[in-house]
């Protein structure tokens, strides 16, 4: 225990791999209402945000088995899920978020009727399949490689082996190619065809063919073909999962937040903590500072600040009080508030943008990836084909069986093994070389995405700015006043404190000092009463003419000026001149006020910008781009980003962004600069280019094949040989994609 | 020939061993955490927590 109650020094708080500030100490959740109950004790799931790295993970399980009563804690590191097993008689359910807080990790707890949802059965029944399809092809190449080579081979070895092969491959490829064959039929009913279409087809012909031949007793067996194939495309459906499965992290995250327990005032006067989704409109809630809105309220008593950002985008907390309106997912910043609810958590402003996200993904799921385009083409030529043969053969030789195996073996020399693999081998090469240039890519058809992009789309708090405050010119300003005025700063969590406790840097506190939620700081410095703040605070009578500054009194000296913005990031203009470079205009979208819009858009070198705009106004926005036959990438970091995020055609999120946000952007920057956004832009290019390279070679390959198989000649070893040498030339081409040479 | 007798089984017993222990890490939620597996070969549980 004493170890994690033992004083935090300031830096060693929160993941230590990276330079991010722990979470604030009274922003906690009450997980009280989301337990459930085990045979085991009690178990609570928590979505824990900032755990990176292993020093993450053994502060927080050893921090957490320290409590007593905690039989189990384990934190999954890929989704930040983490499962605390304990015995509720010896512990009371929030000592475990606030030891999360205390070690630097915000924790919102998880709803459990939600958490089933979670589960990744899909990837695992993948896993089973890879594992039964390689087992399968080892083996069964392993017999075909001796029938092949075996010159002095007895009839009666081959039919062995071909029985053995047959035992192996007919089982594992019925398993493994379950989810090609669940997808065709699926496609089918909705009278379109897939590649799983001729996948499939060719699998199930090639077993059947094979199966016919064996018992015949005949020379030629594909089951080595139907099972490698298979292989090599559940290789590549995998790496796809994989990618894909970080996007559907969305919704979970918003309802993560949403999960928030409220404090509701019951009519005896007593505070009982209950879940968000429980409160009724009229419902008297008490919020703390540090609390997020549970659900849309209006403030009967108290005065704050709160930040709203998280529906608004704009940067500068605002002073609220009563009769003001504030909507869930707002955090309040300094006082205390008695609020009223006006709606149920359902219709409250985060349910609303989860609604949002979830319609904008399934218009994403209407887009046309190149492979299933490519499918649409080939399906018919090459099954007009096989027809073809069949019909050709029975008129020349007017034997049903050699006109069926030529006809066979047509579609199985033409199955798309290099178009199954043309475009996932060249979207995992691309992928990997933007994760090496700091950009996560959530799903293959991103890229295909990107690279139509024609127009960018950019938030401005937290995308063109890093999203905290900077004093102007901090220079204008005697080191002494600086100073003082930062040892009243040091003390509060105000963004504009922060951007002055910064400037000045790390220092002492004031002797005393007091917030006055709305107004500033009033305090003792040197023995001389201070105050730091809106200018009536000071004593002035004339108010900023700007508005975006603070001021500063010690004793009775005149007042000075402590001018602030927002932080451009890094190479925001750079990445904005690139873009226009390959074609591609940009605007911004924002919440917050004109004049600070109107600042960083001269700044970055945008001419098209709008302010005070909605989640909703973004939205419609981006639907009117769409309207006008545009491409839309949008780039936002916010919470009110996140519908727009995932109703654009492609979009990108920066590594600060809040989780939502992140989960519904197609790539998200790791690190604070904005220049790998025209390198994502160049690779999804280039990558656009190998796909359709790929896809000409495949067509020419099987302009070769289809003659030859026409012609009764593909024995399994040249299809064998076939299908493997185009598989290897698709794959070489795209790995040309990893020698990072730039696009034209 | 009669090499082939016991080499064939033997090769497809070893095969279904191998095929086995996948299911098996699979299903004991091995690649549940891929990142967390790859970052707990540092943590040693013996070890006091960090600070």
């Amino acid at each position: 225990m004493d170890k994690v109650d033992g004083p935090d020094s300031a830096g060693m708080r929160g993941c230590p791999s990276t330079g991010e500030p722990p979470a604030a100490a009274a922003d906690i959740v009450d997980p009280a209402p989301f337990l459930r109950h085990g045979a085991e004790g009690e178990e609570l799931e928590l979505l824990v945000q900032g755990a990176r790295c292993a020093g993450c993970l053994s502060k927080i399980e050893t921090g957490l088995k320290a409590l007593p009563g905690v039989t189990e804690a384990r934190l999954n590191l890929s989704t930040g899920k983490l499962r605390v097993r304990f015995d509720a008689g010896r512990l009371r359910p929030a000592t475990i978020p606030e030891t999360l807080a205390r070690l630097g990790y915000r924790a919102t707890p998880f709803d459990p009727t939600r958490a089933a949802a979670e589960d990744d059965a899909e990837g695992r029944r993948l896993l089973r399949c890879l594992g039964v399809a390689g087992f399968a092809a080892a083996n069964v190449m392993l017999l075909s490689v001796s029938i092949w080579a075996g010159g002095e081979m007895t009839e009666t070895t081959r039919l062995l082996f071909h029985w053995l092969s047959a035992l192996i491959a007919m089982p594992s490829a019925l398993y493994a190619g379950r989810p090609f064959f669940g997808s065709a039929l699926r496609a089918l009913r909705r009278g379109r065809a897939n590649m799983d279409v001729p996948i499939s087809l060719a699998v199930l012909l090639a077993l059947g063919l094979s199966l016919h031949e064996t018992i015949a007793g005949g020379a030629h067996a594909y089951f080595d073909a139907a099972v490698t194939l298979l292989f090599f495309l559940l290789i590549g459906r995998w790496l796809d999962h994989l990618l894909r499965r970080r996007a559907r992290g969305a919704a979970r995250d918003l309802l993560a937040l949403q999960a928030t327990a409220a404090n509701r005032l019951g009519a005896d006067g007593h505070i009982v903590a209950v879940p968000a989704r429980e409160v009724r409109p009229g419902d008297r809630l008490v919020l703390a500072p540090g609390d997020r809105v549970p659900v849309d309220v209006a403030i009967e008593d108290g005065r704050s600040e709160a930040d709203l950002s998280i529906a608004t985008g704009e940067a500068t907390p605002r002073a609220v009080g009563p009769g003001d309106r504030l909507v869930s997912g707002v955090l309040n910043l300094t006082g205390r508030l008695l609020v009223r609810a006006e709606a149920p958590a359902a219709d409250s402003f985060l349910a609303d943008l989860a609604r949002l996200i979830e319609t904008g993904e399934q218009s994403k799921t209407a887009y046309v990836r190149l492979a299933d385009r490519a499918a649409s083409l080939y399906v018919p030529l090459v099954h007009g084909a096989a027809l073809a043969v069949f019909a050709g053969w029975m008129l020349a030789s007017g034997d049903v069986r050699t006109s069926l195996i030529n006809a066979i073996a047509l579609l199985i020399i033409t199955c798309p093994c290099a178009l199954g693999l043309a475009v996932p081998a060249v979207q995992v090469v691309a992928t990997g070389r933007l994760f090496r240039a700091g950009i996560l890519v959530k799903s293959g058809d991103a890229l295909e995405r990107l690279a139509e992009a024609d127009y960018a789309v950019f938030d401005k708090t937290g995308t063109l700015t890093t999203g905290r405050l900077r004093l102007t010119e901090p220079d204008r300003l005697s080191a002494e006043d600086l100073e003082f005025a930062a040892r009243l700063a040091r003390g509060s969590r105000h963004p504009i404190s922060r951007a002055i406790a910064e400037a000045a840097g790390p220092g002492p506190l004031a002797e005393e000092s007091f917030e006055l939620p709305g107004k500033g700081i009033e305090g003792t410095v040197e023995g001389r009463p201070a105050r730091l703040g809106s200018p009536d605070w000071v004593g002035l009578t004339t108010p900023d003419p700007e508005g975006d500054a603070v001021w500063f009194r010690l004793g009775e000296r005149a007042p000075v000026r402590l001018a602030y913005e927002g932080t451009p990031r890094p190479a925001a203009a750079t990445a904005i001149a690139g873009l226009a470079a390959r074609g591609i205009a940009s605007e911004m979208l924002t919440g917050d006020g004109e004049a600070p819009a109107r600042r960083l858009a001269a700044l970055v070198g945008l001419e098209r910008w709008t302010a005070r705009l909605s989640p909703q106004d973004k939205l419609a926005r981006l639907a009117a781009l769409k309207a006008d036959g545009r491409r839309t990438l949008m780039v936002g970091d916010g919470l009110n980003d996140a519908p727009a995020l995932a109703g654009a055609h492609v979009s990108l999120s920066p590594g600060s962004a809040v989780e939502a946000s992140q989960h519904a952007a197609d790539f998200v920057l790791n690190g604070d600069s904005l220049a790998p956004l025209t390198e994502a832009v160049d690779v999804a290019r280039a990558a656009k280019r190998r796909i359709l390279e790929n896809f000409a070679f495949a067509a020419l390959y099987n302009a070769v094949a289809v003659p030859l198989a026409a012609l009764g000649l593909v024995t399994p070893l040249i299809a064998a040989i076939a299908m493997s040498s185009s598989s290897i030339v698709v794959t070489l081409n795209a790995l040309r994609l990893a020698r990072g040479r730039r696009a034209a | 020939m009669s090499g082939l007798a016991w080499l064939i089984p033997a090769a497809l017993f070893l095969g279904l061993i191998g095929l086995g222990a996948f299911f098996w890490s699979i299903r004991s939620g091995q690649y549940d955490d891929l990142k967390g597996a790859a970052e707990r070969i540092l943590v040693d549980d013996d070890d006091r927590p960090l600070p």
